[in-house]
């Protein structure tokens, strides 16, 4: 038997026997800690689902909320406790890396709202379909010149002219990257501050601009590693 | 005594590949707790000594007295051991070509390697935890109190079946291991205690046998580590193996010696090649001078040029991670604020050229942090954060490490393919939740295999367990959903739980950790399961407190004989009679408390004598004998009532 204080779906403290609702980290009425909340990663910062977030403001509270939280604070409580500030702790972790990142978080938010968002762990195969249309010819070439030059590697022969070239497409690739940086926070502005079906044309953009970042930067990184840098 | 207050005090602890130690917080400072002979460094060197006559189980050394019998017995010592540590059999092979121990003769693939010594075969975690043990004993004869509760340092890119290993190299010694810290972290609270500092610092730890690099931001109190890279098989070891190399190689060329056939005589030679690197570190020269079992001499002069361009290949190691590690914190070398050193290694002067050269230091203005013993530090920053977790002092009330898991954990996919589901740099304890189903209609199991690294393919990457999801409800093939947890707690070890969604079952999980001991292997494996018992804890303290007092009654015995005798009053004679009296009747009990106190009284009685002593001691050093001389007796003299643990008496 317990009170019921907030609307939220109604847990009782395991300390106090006090309700609350499951969205907090610590009881309202005896601060104890409590198991790890049910909302999202915002809801861990008590913030509103956004794309363009107060990144200084987000560390003082990580920071805030890892003082409070953190194992070390529970060395010497009780069983419960201890396995609850790990569970907790995990929990904050792992919302503050996804946050602090804007592409992950844009990830995140688009997946919370039901989006397929393509997988970093993909297979080859996926790749090649991923390839984006107006790229096609320069990434065919591009993958060629690759190839060409880890050959050259592999034989110790150097090859000035293919390198040359290489640098040149990933100056290319590095650019196109950018660009598509600079789309992506318009159209967060454009989620953050419209609603409905504008929204949800941003979205839709958003999920396009997400696949095409995550395709360039696998590009850029494959030339990189075959230029050494 | 220092404090009376002792209880339930946690000690931090660096199990290190070369020495080891353990510190504490004292007030608001930590401090190196030294061992019985004064030293502050264990050397983490294990012997085991003859068998007894009774033939009884022989006992094992630790420290300077095990490294003595290095060169006398050396199948019976090993040392190094933390380079063995959660390691699989074909790894330490390897390792061991380096080492004069070997493996036992009958192991079975995937059991926990165990090393021979003597007539027995130990774990890689029971030899340290025969060290552990030595540090938990100092710091209860340094307490007066038993000690059960330890923070211990591992080097920040030690992976879960290392840290694995350590915890239960802990728990055999009779200790609860809070936490394990990260070295380089540690070091970075040592030197952010005194001063709450904002800003960006590297740390760079170069060990006995290991090295770390770590990135850390400080800010209010929080040192939340950006980014951490290594490699645990490379240190001041490798060094000292290079030289070892040389000198064995022209030993058998010029004088057709194998000294590797006889291993008191390659220890022999390592201690040399040791001490040629410790000199060149100030010395533009060093010499071999090594008598050979012919009688032969091989000697062979060592500049520091050459020395220098030998451990090029080793120091250029660390370039890789220390790129890695700014490229992961997303930073450049000239947005690092500080450096910090650490290890023994770093004392060489090429190391420090290096160092400024990556961060481009001198160019800055700015030089490394080595203020702090750099032998010391790892274990003065796990004193702080034993201080932290027992939250005994109000110094490290704001402080608050928050570290990273340093290589990315995976699980095998399709293909052997790695599906990386936590990535290094993590900030833990972090988690991670997949799902599986099944492939082929009724299937029941589910196996998983999780690893830990960084490469694309699992069999190049370091396999940590295989799990087996059992128990599921057999329904058509893809209709289950095992919901698997995936997490790594503060001390970078992975915790596995998993679920059946749609039938709600509890999906068992049998652990298979392909490296490291099974909890009931631990329990078999603990020294002295009545080590923690208050009895018999009070039996070896009243042990040593017996020994404290005959040795100071011995002394006492024999001061009539000394001049200075002749020299104290009626009274002060008097006085030290009573207290010698007092304490032969009280050494009879079995009260160590009342046997210190005791023992105390006479120490303080017989002060001025000793004070006598000195002085007479000295004038006769300064009546034409050499200073060297004069040393050596006036330590013999003047030590005779005082050698016991003078830390402990005011």
């Amino acid at each position: 038997m317990f009170k019921v204080v907030d609307s939220a779906v109604p847990v009782a403290c395991w300390s106090c026997s006090i309700g609350h609702n499951d969205s907090t980290l610590f009881c309202p009425h005896c601060s104890k800690i409590q198991p790890p909340p049910g909302g999202d990663y915002f809801s861990v910062f008590s913030l509103e689902p956004k794309l363009n977030l107060d990144l200084n403001a987000l560390e003082h509270e990580f920071h805030r909320l890892s003082r409070k939280l953190h194992p070390d604070r529970f060395a010497r409580a009780l069983e419960n406790e201890k396995q609850w500030s790990l569970a907790d702790t995990a929990l904050l972790n792992d919302a503050y890396r996804t946050l602090k990142d804007p592409i992950r978080r844009t990830e995140y938010l688009l997946k919370l709202l039901g989006a397929e968002i393509g997988e970093e762990r993909e297979s080859k195969a996926e790749k090649v379909a991923h390839v984006p249309a107006d790229l096609l010819e320069e990434v065919f070439e591009l993958n060629m010149q690759l190839e060409e030059m880890r050959a050259a590697r592999a034989t110790g022969e150097a090859d000035p002219a293919l390198e040359a070239s290489l640098a040149e497409a990933k100056e290319k690739f590095e650019g196109l990257l950018k660009a598509v940086d600079e789309d992506l926070h318009a159209e967060w502005k454009e989620w953050d501050e419209s609603d409905g079906a504008k929204r949800g044309a941003a979205q839709k953009k958003l999920v396009a601009l997400l696949d095409r970042r995550r395709y360039l930067s696998n590009l850029v990184r494959d030339v990189n590693e075959v230029l050494g840098a | 005594m220092k404090e009376q207050m002792s209880e339930g005090r946690v000690v931090g602890i660096d199990l290190g590949t070369t020495n080891s130690l353990v510190a504490y917080m004292e007030g608001d400072k930590p401090v190196v707790i030294p061992g019985v002979d004064g030293s502050n460094l264990v050397p983490s060197v294990v012997a085991l000594d003859p068998i007894p006559k009774d033939g009884g189980r022989p006992t094992v050394t630790v420290g300077n007295s095990a490294r003595k019998a290095l060169i006398e017995t050396p199948e019976r010592v090993i040392y190094s051991v933390k380079r063995l540590m959660g390691r699989g059999l074909e790894e330490i092979q390897e390792e061991l070509k380096l080492f004069p121990f070997h493996l036992a003769g009958d192991l079975e693939e995937g059991e926990v390697p165990r090393i021979q010594l003597g007539e027995l075969r130990f774990t890689p975690p029971e030899i340290s935890a025969y060290i552990l043990r030595q540090l938990k004993r100092n710091a209860e004869r340094f307490f007066s109190a038993p000690v059960t509760q330890a923070v211990i340092t591992v080097p920040a890119y030690f992976n879960d079946a290392q840290r694995q290993a350590t915890k239960d190299a802990g728990r055999m010694a009779g200790l609860e291991v809070l936490r394990l810290v990260n070295e380089p972290t540690a070091a970075a609270l040592a030197y952010g205690l005194d001063r709450a500092k904002t800003g960006t610092i590297a740390v760079y730890d170069l060990g006995g046998g290991t090295f770390d690099i770590s990135i850390l931001k400080l800010r209010d109190g929080i040192f939340e580590v950006q980014s951490t890279n290594g490699d645990t098989h490379l240190g001041g070891d490798d060094i000292d193996n290079l030289l070892l190399a040389i000198a064995l190689n022209e030993i058998h060329a010029e004088h057709g010696i194998d000294l590797r056939l006889h291993p008191g005589a390659v220890q022999a030679v390592r201690k040399a090649a040791i001490e040629i690197k410790i000199q060149l570190s100030t010395e533009p020269i060093a010499h071999f001078d090594i008598e050979l079992p012919n009688g032969d001499r091989y000697q062979r002069e060592i500049p520091r040029a050459v020395f220098e361009m030998l451990i090029e290949p080793v120091l250029k190691r660390t370039v890789g991670p220390c790129k890695q590690a700014l490229a992961d914190a997303g930073i450049t070398p000239e947005q690092i604020d500080e450096v910090v050193l650490v290890g023994g290694s770093t004392r060489i002067p090429a190391v420090r050229e290096l160092v400024d050269e990556l961060f481009h230091l001198t160019a800055r203005g700015k030089r490394p942090h080595t203020e702090l013993n750099p032998d010391e530090v790892v274990a003065l920053g796990a004193a702080v954060q034993a201080s932290i977790l027992a939250g005994a002092s109000k110094s490290t009330d704001e402080l608050l490490l928050l570290d990273v898991t340093p290589l990315s954990l995976g699980i095998e996919a399709l293909g052997g393919t790695v599906a990386r589901i936590i990535q290094r740099n993590s900030t833990i304890p972090a988690s991670a939740t997949e799902h599986f189903t099944t492939g082929v209609d009724g299937q029941t199991n589910v196996a998983i295999h999780v690893v830990q690294g960084e490469r694309e393919l699992a069999a190049d990457c370091r396999s940590l367990a295989r799990f087996d999801l059992k128990g599921i409800p057999p329904m058509s093939a893809g209709l289950p959903r095992i919901e698997v947890k995936f997490l790594i707690d503060a001390d970078g070890i992975l915790h596995v739980t998993a679920r059946e969604q749609r039938s709600g079952t509890e999906a068992q999980i049998e652990v298979k950790p392909t490296y490291g001991l099974t909890d009931e292997q631990v329990e078999s494996m603990i020294l002295d399961s009545f080590d923690n018992a208050e009895a018999d804890f009070a039996k070896r303290l009243l042990i040593e407190a017996r020994t404290e007092a005959e040795t100071i009654l011995a002394a006492v015995e024999r001061a009539p004989q000394n001049p200075a005798w002749a020299q104290l009053t009626g009274d002060e004679k008097t006085a030290i009679k009573l207290a010698r009296d007092y304490l032969n009747k009280v050494k009879q009990s079995d009260n160590a408390a009342a046997i210190r106190e005791a023992t105390q009284i006479l120490d303080h009685a017989t002060r001025r004598f000793a004070e006598l002593m000195m002085e007479a001691a000295v004038s006769s050093a300064l009546r034409g004998k050499t200073m060297n001389t004069a040393g050596e007796e006036l330590a013999e003299t003047v030590s005779a009532p005082h050698e016991f643990a003078p830390a402990e008496f005011k």
